[in-house]
């Protein structure tokens, strides 16, 4: 486990000459991500997430030296072995109470169920497993990444006013693919899409860089996709990013490509502009000389909760800020075009889905005339009637 | 109007003085209505010239990259526009329609106000967390402020001792005194605060809140939000209630907030602070501006392209006007 203090990367001089300001320190729990992919570059950078948290530290610290708070913020790196109950108690030990944690679920429900974990509050700011907020949503997590059933609900709205509505499906054989196919075949039903043909690609090892490994791609992928019924869109469910980067131009009929590949539904993309986001693409390459990424933007906005929830409630008191985020008067400005607000039911943060090439953003759902009755953007992902979480 | 005249009351010459007079009074209307606005359209990168009186635009003055935060210096002789793609912000001549000069503004303008004087100007650089201060006569920086995260909007108090910005992601109304260069005061406010007015007699101080969906009346002397306005309107979704632009009747009995994607101007109460009325006008209403007799209301409307001419006296749009592309900001002569 590797343990590091990160304080503000400016150094404030404190106007106040009242009293010490109020300390605000955050966690930051991560486990090892996986430094495969297939495109050089897509391969995700090492501080991936926590930078978007260090960002945001800076911004709350800009605002906080006229309130006199100052945020800090503590990396804390799991590696296989570690035990995040035993790190989720260990940061609760130093008093630390608000946590963001970028860890897969299973490792995540362990640190908000540890015995010491009694008081955090947990962002989950990687996980985008459904699951997460029905059957196994916890009272002590609020997820600011978004689900599986978020995204392939934006992208499926998006599909459907393009009136591409035959689908052809090519899932991976990982159990993240399948649930994201399900989520792709529950889209495909909700919004009156029909996938024509499913195909599991096998992920059979191997390197993803290899010499000359184009030239059988270029032969493999169009007998892979071929005899297929007519379709408008091949969607594509890898998300450990086995394949999918490899499907577009080189499919047997000539097909646009989406899901894991082609557009892509994500929170976040370096290309997006729209809303006020240049002044956030711009502060984050200053500071890290690298593009933001989803990752960074959903552990940006976690951060950025604690600080307008500190800002709001004068208070570094990690219950009076759920208080205050579960409160009608919560509403994050995160460059999206509207509020962003929590779901109270489940604790997942609404936000609009950015639908991108890797180049631009082509659009952004909720797509209009998706209507709903209490939120458009509640249109995205399992709804409150439907959900099976039950807060404790 | 000269139609209406009837054609039979020109054969005496007692009417026929009388005609004369009616002309006069014609003449000095049309000259008294005759003001020019400037649209700055963001992606066409020009400014559209509005001829008031025709209500159409007269000429298109190209400018520099992303025009946004427009105003005339107050001896009307020249038009300020932020150009926040290259950094500066460009000075019109009003006469020639030229550019003449451009002003050392710091890095991405975007929104800037006067002192009442019209000898400095202070500019809100989004990307730098600052605010710039600049002689406009000697077109030089005179300093800059420290302040939140994304300043943007910019209102100065009648007395220009009083500059207000406020900034977008700390979400607060930042109080300098222009005397000391200092901040005095935050008053925090919801979330993306874009715009600050006050009154014309400094008693109130109104922030808008785009994310937020809300306009903050500030108590400029207690420094702390006296009334929240909030807007509802039925059949549309509150996350579409976006208040950006700002304008208040000079004797500060009704106020106007443009309120974004929800393509409404609200008509606001200036006592009570209660809604009156919602007009329709184009789509994503950014800014607003009054003609100097304030007869009439200028909106910019970015998505469908044009500017919304509002009849104060009967809160009633009257015409619209086309534009250049996605246009935002707005200002009108005062001669």
């Amino acid at each position: 486990m590797i343990r590091l203090l990160l304080a503000g990367t400016i150094l404030f001089a404190w106007t106040s000459a009242s009293a010490d300001p109020v300390e605000i320190k955050i966690g930051y729990l991560r486990g090892p991500q996986p430094r495969t992919s297939i495109s050089l570059l897509d391969i995700p950078p090492e501080n991936n997430g926590v930078a978007g948290a260090q960002l945001a530290i800076n911004d709350n610290n800009t605002t906080g030296k006229f309130l006199n708070q100052r945020f800090s913020l503590e990396d804390v790196q799991l590696n296989d072995k570690d035990d995040p109950a035993a790190a989720a108690s260990s940061l609760a030990g130093r008093g630390i109470s608000l946590v963001l944690a970028d860890l897969p679920a299973a490792a995540l429900l362990k640190a908000a169920d540890a015995p010491g974990s009694q008081g955090l509050l947990f962002f989950n700011v990687g996980a985008i497993d459904d699951r997460l907020r029905e059957e196994d949503c916890r009272g002590n997590v609020i997820h600011t990444a978004p689900t599986r059933s978020m995204l392939a609900d934006a992208l499926a709205q998006y599909l459907v006013w393009k009136q591409w509505r035959r689908w052809f499906l090519i899932s991976g054989s990982h159990p993240e693919d399948k649930l994201y196919a399900d989520a792709l075949r529950r889209a495909a039903k909700r919004f009156g899409a029909r996938i024509v043909q499913e195909k599991v690609f096998e992920d059979t090892g191997g390197a993803r860089r290899t010499d000359s490994g184009v030239v059988q791609i270029q032969r493999q992928l169009p007998v892979f996709t071929q005899g297929v019924p007519a379709y408008d869109v091949l969607i594509a469910a890898d998300e450990n990013d086995v394949f999918a980067a490899y499907l577009p131009y080189r499919t047997w009929d000539a097909r646009p490509v989406a899901g894991s590949a082609g557009l892509m539904p994500t929170s976040w993309d370096a290309s997006h502009d729209q809303w006020g986001a240049v002044q956030m693409q711009e502060r984050f390459t200053k500071l890290f000389s690298r593009r933001m990424t989803a990752r960074d933007m959903q552990a940006w906005s976690a951060a950025r909760m604690i600080g307008e929830s500190a800002a709001r409630t004068r208070s570094n008191d990690a219950k009076a800020m759920f208080g205050f985020l579960k409160s009608p008067d919560f509403a994050l400005a995160a460059f999206k075009g509207q509020r962003l607000t929590l779901r109270e039911w489940n604790l997942q943060l609404r936000q609009p889905i950015l639908l991108t090439d890797g180049r631009m953003i082509v659009s952004v759902s909720p797509q209009e005339g998706f209507q709903h009755q209490f939120s458009e953007l509640d249109t995205l992902g399992l709804d409150r009637p439907e959900s099976k979480c039950k807060l404790k | 109007m000269q139609a209406q005249v009837n054609p039979m009351i020109r054969s005496t010459g007692i009417w026929r003085a009388g005609l004369f007079g009616a002309g006069v009074l014609v003449l000095l209307s049309t000259q008294a209505n005759g003001f020019t606005a400037y649209v700055s359209n963001e992606k066409s990168n020009t400014v559209s010239v509005i001829d008031t009186d025709k209500f159409q635009v007269v000429k298109t003055i190209k400018v520099g990259q992303r025009p946004r935060g427009i105003e005339l210096t107050k001896d009307g002789k020249f038009i300020l526009v932020a150009v926040g793609d290259d950094d500066t912000i460009e000075v019109i001549d009003t006469a020639t329609h030229e550019i003449v000069t451009t002003l050392p503004s710091g890095p991405d303008p975007e929104l800037f106000t006067q002192d009442p004087a019209g000898k400095i100007l202070y500019v809100a650089n989004e990307d730098a967390n600052t605010v710039t201060i600049i002689d406009l006569e000697k077109k030089v920086p005179l300093g800059e402020v420290q302040v939140g995260v994304e300043p943007e909007g910019m209102g100065i108090s009648p007395d220009g001792k009083i500059l207000v910005n406020t900034s977008e992601t700390t979400n607060m109304a930042h109080f300098i005194d222009t005397q000391t260069r200092q901040i005095v005061a935050n008053v925090l406010v919801d979330s993306r605060p874009r715009f600050a007015e006050f009154k014309h007699d400094g008693s109130e101080l109104w922030v808008s809140s785009e994310v937020g969906g809300t306009v903050s009346v500030i108590d400029p002397v207690k420094r702390e939000v006296s009334k929240k306005i909030t807007f509802d309107i039925p059949g549309l979704r509150k996350e579409a209630i976006q208040p950006v632009g700002v304008s208040i009747t000079k004797d500060g009995k009704t106020g106007f907030v443009a309120l974004g994607p929800a393509n409404r101007v609200a008509v606001i109460n200036g006592a009570t602070h209660e809604v009156q009325k919602y007009l329709l006008v184009g789509q994503r209403v950014w800014h607003l501006a009054f003609t100097p007799d304030e007869k009439y209301l200028l909106t910019t409307n970015g998505v469908s392209n044009d500017v919304s001419v509002i009849d104060v006296a009967s809160l009633r749009v009257i015409k619209t006007i086309q534009v250049g592309e996605l246009p935002w900001g707005i200002a009108v002569s005062q001669q």
